[in-house]
């Protein structure tokens, strides 16, 4: 973190970068709990801990730009514009969620916000990301497609056959891999042959770079460079945010093949407090206005809960509905 | 009306498409620059160049799911899949993808794309590429299936499909590209997705076909007909939305009918469309339905045995007059 932050943006944005990184793990947080209340069913996987890349490279698209992700993407949606209340109700199964809580955690979208969806089998948003940039690129528009994946997507075939075509195509690409070292609970080295992930798009001509993913500004500057790229060459590009889920893969997983060690390690990089001190020692703001930023934050996730609390459930009829046109 | 070839027919409508419509692109393996494995896309390169013609790498999961991302993205994609064997490596776009993003994105996007896929026996491949799959995608809610039998419903049908805002999965039968028919020429010809059509009207029995089936069909009619049986044939064109309704009226006119499938026996369409007719015309039949279908084994390559696995015009025949008499 060697970077003066005022070079780098202006205070406003500064604070927003805090504010979304706070929210998201407020969200998730609060997510956990509501789980644990029943309020929440299915699938849970939280996003705390790997907050700095979602905010950065949120921050560093432009909103016209596409974003595709996986399955933990309450962050990705949120931080994009979506409503927290709207998605907590779709975590809820409301009629009010953002997919009229026919989608649950793992399938968010708002085509308004460029929000293209969480899909939920591993690598399936790879060839879809392709489809959208073709498309962009087919009408003329300006806009590049930012695809957000883990670590245990890259050995899927779609992957390879993506990371493929999207060179062969010549295809305005944004790849980020979210390496937060475990595919569920196997470890990156128990599953990939190279584990430096970034090095694997040498096969395909595909430049890459890896950067600190606990560090919003680095992921922040190295997606800027990144997409600056693609939308300059309409070539595809892949980073590697190395980050850390602080929680288990989902909510019924306590995490047990990671050490206390390790799991104190990365705790002690945990990107939201050591963001709030670089802000604090630049002097970008006092303790008070980062209180005040918590408190609406808190207050936003409260009015969530309240709000899908509150939310009538789907209508029967509704099972029907949706699925043609 | 001049007469064309299922292959042309099925050529021409996407010539035409991509003429109306600039959002309609297509590729496959091998479309583009070598015009396609069984030439359906021949002059569409020289045509409309490139970018909306476009050859693949043999990836084809990726290739149903980059039309999936395309047609989210407002253009109209037809991705070829070289045989409908190939299909079953798409699965996961198709299945868990194709068929789902417009429900669990609650309604918000939908995807105008076809997935064309030659298919069918009777050509010697082997296990590997002889399949009919039919039944597979017809298990799986959110994609219309057609299937046309001759060449003007070849064209009707994929200009129907290409202007639909749902996925459509359209199948061509390997053995009818050469088939002769009469093809409107009327660029507004189209042949709606959802409608069975009574391909040669009769009294006593129905026989329910589809594709290939429909031409074998209509050949034992013609031969029962010559020993006083009078069969209706209808022929499914789209195998979902399937005609129930249409299949019902039939079989409640005629009181008895058989169903031919080329797909195996064991779950496929014809025990669906059985059980449908047995549950709303139960009170009408004269016999039970009988089913005429693929073996339940693997494709052979030998000629001499491949004939048993497949359905012939001499088993629907027998299965009539199985029906005819009452005899199950």
């Amino acid at each position: 973190m060697e970077t003066k932050l005022r070079l780098v943006m202006v205070d406003q944005k500064l604070l927003k970068l805090y504010e979304q990184m706070f929210l998201a793990r407020e969200f998730e947080e609060r997510c956990a709990e509501q789980y644990t209340k029943g309020h929440i069913t299915g699938f849970l996987h939280l996003y705390s801990g790997q907050e700095a890349v979602a905010v950065g490279a949120t921050a560093a698209l432009h909103r016209d730009d596409y974003i595709l992700s996986a399955y933990r993407e309450h962050a990705q949606a949120i931080v994009r514009g979506a409503e927290p209340k709207r998605v907590m109700a779709e975590l809820f199964g409301k009629a009010t969620g953002i997919c009229k809580g026919k989608g649950g955690s793992m399938h968010l979208f708002d085509p308004a916000l460029n929000f293209m969806g969480g899909y939920a089998i591993v690598g399936g948003q790879f060839p879809i990301s392709l489809g959208l940039a073709f498309a962009a690129r087919f009408r003329g528009e300006d806009r590049i497609t930012a695809c957000f994946f883990g670590d245990g997507a890259v050995n899927q075939g779609t992957f390879h056959e993506s990371l493929n075509w999207a060179r062969l195509w010549e295809l305005p690409v944004l790849f980020v891999c979210e390496n937060n070292f475990y595919g569920i609970g196997t470890e990156v080295h128990r599953s990939s042959a190279l584990a430096s992930i970034h090095r694997r798009t040498c096969g395909y001509d595909i430049p890459s770079e890896k950067v600190d993913g606990m560090d919003v500004i680095a992921v922040y500057k190295a997606i800027r460079h990144a997409a600056e790229k693609v939308r300059e060459t309409g070539l595809p590009y892949f980073i590697e945010a190395t980050t850390y889920r602080f929680r288990g893969h989902s909510m019924s997983d306590p995490g047990k093949y990671r050490s206390t060690a390790e799991h104190e390690l990365w705790k002690s990089r945990d990107p939201i407090p050591n963001y709030a001190r670089q802000l604090l020692d630049e002097g970008i703001a006092d303790r008070a206005a980062l209180d005040a930023i918590e408190v609406r934050c808190k207050a936003l996730v409260e009015e969530a809960v309240t709000f899908a609390e509150e939310s009538p459930w789907p209508e029967d009829g509704e099972v029907y509905n949706d699925i043609y046109v | 009306m001049p007469e064309m070839t299922y292959r042309d027919a099925l050529n021409m409508a996407l010539q035409e498409e991509m003429r109306r419509d600039p959002t309609v692109v297509t590729w496959g393996e091998d479309v583009a620059l070598y015009e396609g494995a069984f030439k359906v896309t021949r002059g569409l390169l020289a045509e409309f160049g490139e970018e909306r013609v476009k050859d693949t790498p043999i990836s084809e999961n990726t290739i149903v799911g980059v039309a999936v991302g395309a047609a989210m993205g407002g253009l109209r994609p037809v991705a070829e899949l070289m045989t409908v064997n190939f299909a079953l490596l798409a699965m996961d776009q198709i299945v868990n993808h194709m068929t789902k993003a417009r429900y669990m994105f609650g309604g918000q996007t939908f995807l105008p794309m076809v997935i064309r896929m030659p298919g069918g026996g009777g050509s010697q491949l082997g296990a590997q590429h002889s399949q009919s799959l039919e039944t597979f995608f017809m298990h799986c809610p959110g994609v219309h299936i057609v299937y046309p039998s001759t060449p003007a419903d070849a064209k009707g049908l994929l200009k129907s499909a290409i202007r639909d805002n749902n996925p459509v999965i359209f199948l061509e039968h390997e053995l009818l590209y050469n088939s002769k028919g009469e093809v409107p020429e009327d660029p507004e010809f189209l042949v709606p997705i959802g409608r069975a059509e009574v391909k040669r009207p009769g009294e006593q029995i129905t026989i329910v076909a589809y594709a290939r089936m429909t031409v074998l069909a209509l050949q034992a009619a013609e031969e029962l007909a010559k020993e006083g049986v009078s069969c209706e044939v209808l022929d499914l064109r789209s195998l979902a939305p399937l005609d129930e309704a249409s299949i019902l009226a039939s079989v409640r006119k005629t009181g008895r009918a058989v169903v031919v499938e080329e797909c195996w026996r064991t779950c496929g369409l014809g025990a669906e469309i059985s059980s449908r007719i047995f549950e709303n015309c139960f009170d009408t039949l004269k016999a039970p339905v009988r089913r005429v279908s693929g073996l339940d084994v693997p494709m052979p390559y030998s000629r001499k045995i491949e004939k048993l696995c497949i359905p012939q015009k001499e088993s629907i025949v027998e299965a009539v007059k199985a029906v005819m008499q009452g005899s199950y």
